[in-house]
């Protein structure tokens, strides 16, 4: 188990790499701490998995280093930096039973017999396979298929760290949550550093402690589920976590107000810096509410969708969802949309704006 | 509701008859011919089984054999291993998959009787490349038409160059299946190069491997125009194979009784060894 350490990573599939979108992935400096559970969020192609590479060492990247407990890895490759990575779609050997894909690593790297058994044993309890170590692994069904593949990166001892390029993809739906509790459960055990590629924001979201949000090879924001969820620190963020996503409208700034179809918005606090580019207003469709008073709008669909009611209004021709558990309004009628103001955000060329106000009075 | 009618053996009936027509009719002559004798004229006389009893018992029928199962195991032994290294040794992609795939399949393209001239003319002493370059700049006695090692080198060598590349066409098929992921995989478990070989590379293998030995069996079993061409069966009867044996008797000596026979005994060897190995190759992936 380590404490790794991304220093001035940068990435790019071509020779010479001529301007920044060039890079696959961007500028990068992340300090992982030994045993978190970590979570890389972000649409196909934002380079998680070219950061997933780079750090298991199947990738060496252009620029930057990697640091395992301050020892610089950059040049070593995969099998002598004691990682393990478990790939989208299972990786098994298929004409060997599990006891022996299990034994795999063990084997090659020349451990006794003897510790060999005790170390399968060990990890085929923990993912409660021990009643088919005898078959032979290509019988498995796919999520067996894939606890085999975990098995043989936590076999080794003290690994620094097990990654998971998107495991869950090739799973059936009802076996996922098995599957990603186990992964928790694992994760507690054996207190090794995690890693977890996804594109999916329910698994990022109750597998790790932190998240990482990338986009276009870029780390948006670094946080914990709650933090991700109401401190968007860029509105791909607040867009890309939540269902439905923050909503994002394009305001107007006078004399440190913000102005959004003619009516004042009150903000969390006061805006920091300059307010220069693209101003956005950004509220969570949880902290809308209809109310008596406020920015007028018309409803335009209601969806009801089981414990929540989320009702999409219309306001200065954008669109503003809001969630309510009370009974919702009628499509077509007019309504008062009323935004919590702490949970108000500024936002300027995408990238948050306010600090929360020093005072409970100072913003009012 | 369900309609029963025997409408189905409608839609059979033009397969039954390709399949009489070119297999089953044809075949049944021959078993006509195994069991009786002729002396022309079209009159036959009942013989029985005298015919196979008269060819199992044989010499020259037993070192027929014995020459064609020399043949296929050597082709085989060489040609499996070699295409297997050839496919490895390819590059995935780029620019060189299309060339060489290409340069693979030219030799297959050769019909089977200009590769024996071509390899005839190729070997001569005097004047062929090959024959000229061993003879008169290596000093090597070579002449397949006289020195039967010389002869087997020969067909031996014609046989891989021929037919080496189906084996790796195949191979590489199989080879190029593999997704990326097994071979990250085996990098981070540790796995030597001969580890990847054979736990991923072989196994991810093994179905086109089959078809392909079995192909290269039945084919080398029954090759018949490219020897035939080369060396005629000689020197001697060195290079006299089973196919090569049965048209001296059925159409050099009009035999056509024991060339029935002997065809279907023939027939059955092939039938039988294909069928043993493909029973064994896929035995594991029924359980």
């Amino acid at each position: 188990m380590a404490k790794i350490t991304l220093s001035k990573l940068r990435h790019s599939y071509l020779s010479t790499p001529k301007s920044d979108s060039d890079y696959a992935l961007k500028e990068i400096d992340l300090d992982w701490t030994d045993g978190g559970a970590y979570a890389l969020l972000g649409p196909s192609g934002c380079g998680k998995s070219t950061l997933l590479n780079i750090i298991s060492g199947l990738l060496v990247p252009s620029e930057g280093q990697i640091l395992f407990d301050g020892k610089d890895v950059t040049a070593l490759p995969p099998d002598q930096r004691n990682i393990a990575q478990v790939f989208q779609f299972p990786v098994i050997y298929d004409t060997m039973t599990v006891y022996d894909n299990l034994a795999f690593p063990l084997r090659n790297r020349g451990r006794d017999e003897a510790t060999v058994h005790k170390r399968v044993m060990a990890i085929a309890e923990m993912l409660e396979v021990t009643g088919m170590l005898d078959q032979k692994a290509a019988g498995l069904s796919p999520d067996n298929k894939q606890k085999i593949s975990m098995g043989r990166g936590l076999v080794r001892e003290d690994v620094n760290v097990v990654m998971f390029d998107e495991p869950l993809t090739v799973i059936d739906p009802h076996l996922k949550w098995k599957l990603r509790s186990k992964l928790k459960e694992l994760h507690q055990r054996v207190k090794a550093t995690m890693i977890y590629v996804t594109h999916d924001q329910t698994e990022a979201l109750t597998f790790a402690d932190q998240v990482v949000v990338m986009q276009l090879g870029e780390v948006v924001q670094i946080g914990t589920p709650v933090e991700l969820f109401e401190r968007p620190a860029h509105t791909f963020v607040g867009h890309f976590i939540g269902s439905p996503g923050m909503n994002i409208l394009p305001c107007v700034v006078q004399h440190g107000a913000a102005l959004f179809a003619g009516q004042q918005i009150a903000l969390e606090g006061p805006i920091q810096g300059a307010a220069n580019g693209q101003t956005e207003i950004g509220v969570r469709p949880e902290f809308v509410s209809l109310a008596g008073h406020g920015l007028p709008a018309t409803v335009t669909k209601v969806s009801d969708i089981g414990r929540h009611t989320v009702v999409e209004c219309e306001a200065g021709g954008h669109r503003i969802n809001a969630i309510t558990d009370g009974a919702a309004p009628e499509k077509g009628s007019a309504v008062h949309l009323a935004f919590r103001q702490d949970m108000t955000r500024l936002y300027v060329d995408g990238w948050l704006a306010t600090s929360p106000a020093a005072d409970e009075q100072g913003a009012a | 509701m369900k309609t029963e009618n025997q409408k189905a053996w409608f839609f059979v009936l033009p397969v039954l008859a390709l399949v009489a027509f070119n297999a089953l009719i044809p075949m049944m002559t021959v078993v006509n011919y195994s069991v009786q004798e002729t002396f022309g004229d079209n009159v036959f006389f009942w013989q029985g089984l005298d015919w196979f009893q008269q060819i199992l018992r044989s010499d020259r029928f037993h070192a027929a054999l014995g020459r064609q199962f020399l043949f296929t195991f050597l082709i085989l032994i060489i040609e499996v291993p070699l295409g297997i290294a050839i496919a490895l040794s390819m590059p995935r992609k780029g620019f060189w998959v299309p060339v060489c795939l290409v340069l693979m399949a030219l030799p297959m393209l050769i019909p089977w009787n200009v590769v024996g001239a071509m390899w005839n003319i190729f070997t001569l002493p005097d004047i062929g490349l090959l024959g000229y370059f061993l003879n008169h700049v290596l000093g090597i006695n070579y002449d397949m038409t006289q020195d039967p090692v010389a002869a087997w080198v020969t067909i031996v060598t014609m046989d891989v160059w021929h037919w080496t590349s189906l084996v790796v066409l195949l191979s590489y098929a199989g080879l190029v299946s593999i997704p990326d992921a097994y071979y990250q995989a085996a990098k981070i478990d540790g796995a030597t190069n001969w580890a990847v070989f054979r736990f991923i590379q072989l196994p991810k293998m093994k179905t086109v491997l089959t078809i392909a030995i079995l192909l290269r069996f039945m084919d080398s079993f029954n090759i018949y125009t490219e020897p035939f061409v080369l060396t005629g069966g000689g020197p001697g009867n060195s290079t006299t194979l089973l196919s090569i044996d049965l048209v001296k008797i059925a159409l050099g000596q009009f035999d056509l009784g024991p060339a029935a026979a002997m065809s279907l005994i023939y027939f059955a060897i092939t039938l039988l060894v294909s069928w043993l190995f493909y029973t064994l190759m896929t035995k594991d992936d029924q359980n």
